[in-house]
């Protein structure tokens, strides 16, 4: 059984491991921190939120000032998605922003008895009905194997 | 602080057992102790609680006369049209500008304050902080000879320390009373804006000290027995710059209470009263266990969200709201133990009470607003700060633009829902990116073309753009967060009233969104110039100039961060009486080809205090964007050229963020150009990206950059253990410890500190030159 957890990470219940709902790459221990399976890249802000004003001229432009934040881009190692942007100070460790239990979460599924990729949607509202099943199901049956490829 | 004998401790050291006191004296020094209180100040027994009350005697004897779930509801729904009732009456009849907008909220309370019900519309925060002061006017007025509560008697209060948002708004709370028993409460309270703090609007960036917020009303009885009272009310008028709004908006509150009133009158007589107390107190309860259900629906687990602050709104810092919301059953408790010490010279400070509100904000409007708004809401969660932290600031903090600190509480409450939900199977509203949580905004005061004072602010902190939804882009400008249902006002109409043009007003800038598969709502450019008045100036009190104030979610980016412009040395309406084709504004043209001669092109972070502006002279804003959601390389590439073509988007945005390709001349998308391009883009994250450990090796440090002055812990392992930065002496220290062992944080003025580095500069120059020069202190 397989849990959607965020927009691009599943929890498989029976492996107990963070799974990439993409191309299927195990990021590890589901007990643990997903990060720790994703490659990271610091970004200067400046690159994604480019400057309105003349930053020649000014101080103040639209634009993050790099001595201040920093955004820790966490990819997927194998399709290269982008599951989480985060904005920090200059070398502050990076976030552990979710840390689950499995035992409940497997317990609360069972009593629950639906499958979690055809169960969970968007919230109330007919525009908020989705498809949170593993998109790799339906692009490759067997990718799923793939575990930690080279990192 | 209030003071108690159980806190007395005799300083003369004296232990010797034979001065203890007999039980007779001892009863004779609490009876003078009581009667003798120096000063009743904001209660930590009521303040820092925001569970319900128990059951009283008179509620338990009304319940066990039996619930009738159908009659409760009816109760309710005639009491929620009631306060809406209200709610349209401070709309329409409200002298207040924030008033015409929806800034306010009406409600009914429990005989112990406990809120029951609110008007649908407003400020749900407002209202959700009042059961401090009814509980402080029950503990202490009630039975105060020189006070006393009675039928028609209406008690007002502003003091956030006594339980409100903040300083600028202000309350009528009104006692519903049936043969000499106080059974319910009813309220109104509304943003007024003044309130004659050191600077005028209500909500000064300059406060640098409690006394500097301005008036500092605890509960005081304003109205007694149906009349208002002329002394006090005098003194309100006195105390503040606007004394037509003080006047009109306690009789606006009034005439709002007194409808409200009139419904639970009739009510009372048709139900009963027994019923009616029944009816309140089990809405209160019922949502408290139904927020119980609703955490038990949620996965068990701990998710981490924390923000940065960059700014006092005199200078640039990073402070830090550190939050941890775990979920273990029907427990949930919310801890943000690791946020940066309170600073004692700077207003960016909130009472624990006002960042609970809009905690109470975010449960009610966007995790469940399917719930009757109740304290019930809030109640059942737990919640660990540490006083003396910015979001739990003192008695001696100012708090006077405490929305820095409290409106982090929401965010760090909408922002981690969307984790803490995602996976649920039922879900009571949507999957959603961060809102914009900044108020960007222009606030004014001085004389009006009318000969008025007045001090107060504009409609546009309503314009905060939406986070991105899951499946949809982020609305524009649509709501603040504390108000879904607020209003932009008609710049016209109060263009009568005030001394001011706003000649560019809701123009989406360029590339102002937060970046996604889906994109956050994006905000708009405001440009302000005085006109026809003897003395006028502008403020802003906002940070996120130099750090975004929201990031994105799962993947999507943050808005960008907000600079304050100014064109001083000007006259822009004599500039396009001259030659109309100026009249071609935005910041960007302005400030990039800066096309009027002679004028002085300024930029600043968003914390302006009070600048006086000579007629003419340019101010410039940006509303702020919400949040994106998802990846960048998911959006759909014709949602990415419509942007574009709605010069919504720049084309380097287009390209380098979102990598879509496209034919110039027709903005049709080039499929499977893009598809190549997305591809690369992908692989090259892959290739630049590294291994989490080896990154975090290479990335994290021990401490914060040395020249960064930093509050809060650093990182997530240690969050007992605080950094901050002192001015002992001369040049700041960073240190560290546990809050209670910090020294006081207070911030140098940063003219001494540019006078004293223009001074130094001045001395290695004479001392260069050989120049000599006999400086007299």
């Amino acid at each position: 059984m397989r849990v959607p957890m965020t927009e691009y990470l599943l929890i498989d219940l029976d492996t107990e491991r963070w799974i990439c709902r993409v191309c299927a790459h195990d990021f590890g221990d589901a007990r643990g921190n997903y990060k720790e399976g994703t490659l990271v890249y610091d970004r200067d802000p400046q690159e994604i939120h480019p400057p309105v004003i003349a930053p020649e001229k000014y101080e103040f432009t639209f634009s993050p000032d790099p001595a201040f934040c920093r955004i820790l881009e966490f990819y997927c190692p194998t399709c290269g998605t982008q599951i989480e942007a985060e904005y920090l100070p200059p070398g502050h460790p990076p976030t552990v922003d979710m840390l689950w239990d499995i035992d409940s979460l497997r317990e609360k599924w069972n009593a629950h008895g639906g499958n979690p990729e055809e169960v969970v949607n968007y919230g109330p509202g007919e525009n908020a009905e989705a498809d949170l099943s593993a998109r790799f199901d339906s692009v490759a049956p067997h990718a799923h194997s793939r575990q930690n490829e080279g990192h | 602080m209030t003071l108690t004998t159980d806190k007395f401790v005799p300083t003369s050291g004296n232990a010797d057992a034979s001065q203890l006191l007999t039980d007779q004296e001892q009863q004779w020094v609490d009876k003078f102790m009581d009667e003798t209180t120096l000063f009743l100040g904001p209660d930590p027994a009521i303040m820092r609680t925001h569970e319900i009350m128990p059951r009283t005697a008179y509620e338990e004897e009304c319940i066990a006369q039996g619930i009738d779930p159908l009659e409760v509801d009816r109760i309710r729904k005639r009491l929620a049209g009631a306060l809406d009732e209200a709610f349209e009456m401070c709309e329409s009849m409200g002298a207040a500008p924030g008033a015409k907008w929806a800034d306010l909220s009406c409600a009914v309370y429990t005989a112990e304050g406990d809120v029951t019900y609110l008007s649908n519309r407003g400020v749900i925060a407002f209202s959700a902080v009042l059961h401090h002061p009814i509980r402080y006017i029950m503990k202490n007025w009630k039975d105060e000879p020189t006070v006393g509560i009675n039928p028609g008697d209406g008690f007002f209060h502003n003091d956030s320390r006594y339980g409100m948002v903040h300083n600028t708004d202000q309350s009528m709370l009104v006692p519903v009373m049936r043969d000499g028993i106080i059974i319910a409460w009813v309220g109104a309270t509304i943003h007024e804006g003044e309130n004659g703090a050191c600077e005028p609007g209500g909500m000064p960036s300059g406060s640098e000290s409690p006394f500097d917020d301005g008036l500092r009303a605890s509960p005081i009885k304003i109205v007694e027995k149906g009349h208002l009272r002329r002394d006090l009310l005098t003194f309100l008028q006195h105390s503040t710059r606007d004394p037509k709004l003080m006047l009109a908006d306690i009789k606006v509150k009034m005439g709002a209470t007194r409808r409200i009133m009139d419904t639970v009158d009739r009510l009372i007589d048709e139900v009963g009263q027994e019923t009616f107390v029944a009816s309140l107190r089990v809405t209160v309860e019922d949502v408290e266990t139904e927020v119980r259900r609703r955490i038990a629906e949620l996965p068990d687990g701990t998710v981490t969200f924390n923000q940065f602050v960059d700014s006092t709104l005199k200078e640039n810092i990073l402070i830090k709201f550190a939050c941890k919301i775990t979920v273990t059953g029907e427990r949930m408790i919310i801890d943000l133990t690791g946020t940066g010490p309170e600073i004692l010279n700077r207003a960016l400070n909130s009472p624990l009470a006002s960042t609970k509100s809009f905690m109470s904000q975010a449960v009610l409007s966007y995790w469940w607003p399917d719930l009757p708004r109740s304290t019930g809401a809030l109640s059942p969660i737990e919640i660990i700060t540490e006083e003396h932290t910015w979001a739990d600031a003192g008695y001696d903090a100012p708090v006077g633009q405490s929305l820095q600190a409290s409106f982090r509480g929401f965010s760090a409450l909408q922002s981690a829902f969307a984790k803490m939900q995602f996976s649920s199977p039922q879900k009571y509203s949507n999957v959603v990116a961060p809102w914009f949580n900044q108020i960007n905004d222009f606030l004014w005061g001085g004389t009006t073309q009318n000969g008025e004072q007045v001090g107060n602010l504009c409609a546009d902190l309503n314009g905060m753009g939406g986070g991105a939804k899951a499946f949809r882009d982020g609305e524009n400008a649509v709501a603040p967060l504390f108000c879904a249902m607020a209003d932009l006002g008609e710049q016209e109409v109060m263009e009568e009233e005030v001394p001011f043009l706003q000649l560019v007003s809701k123009r989406l800038v360029r590339d102002n969104q937060g970046f996604g598969k889906f994109r956050g709502g994006m905000g708009y450019e405001m440009m302000v110039a005085s006109r026809g008045t003897p003395s006028w100036g502008f403020m802003t009190v906002t940070s996120g100039s130099k750090f975004s104030s929201v990031p994105g979610m799962f993947g999507g980016y943050g808005c960008p961060t907000y600079p304050l412009a100014m064109v001083k040395n000007i006259n822009i309406y004599d500039i396009i009486k001259k030659d109309p084709s100026q009249f071609n504004l935005s910041m960007e043209r302005v400030m990039n080809e800066q096309p009027f001669a002679g004028g002085d092109y300024q930029s600043g972070h968003m914390g302006l205090q009070f600048d006086v502006a000579k007629e003419g002279e340019l101010y410039m804003i940006a509303q702020g964007a919400g949040g994106g959601y998802g990846d960048v390389l998911e959006r759909d590439p014709e949602l990415v050229v419509t942007d574009l073509e709605l010069d919504r988007i720049s084309a380097h945005v287009a390209t380098n963020i979102y990598g879509v390709v496209w034919e110039a001349d027709t903005f049709v998308v080039h499929e499977e150009k893009t598809n190549l391009l997305r591809a690369q883009m992908r692989q090259d994250r892959i290739s630049r990206g590294k291994p989490y450990k080896e990154f975090v090796a290479e990335f994290v440090q021990e401490e914060p950059p040395k020249d960064l002055l930093y509050y809060g812990s650093w990182g997530q392992d240690n969050n007992e253990e605080l950094l901050a930065t002192h001015w002992g002496k001369i040049e700041p220290e960073r240190v560290k410890g546990k809050i209670k062992d910090l020294p006081l944080i207070m911030v140098p003025d940063r003219r001494v500190l540019k006078i004293s580095k223009l001074e130094a500069r001045v001395r290695e120059l004479e001392q260069k030159y050989g120049e000599e020069t006999v400086h007299k202190s």
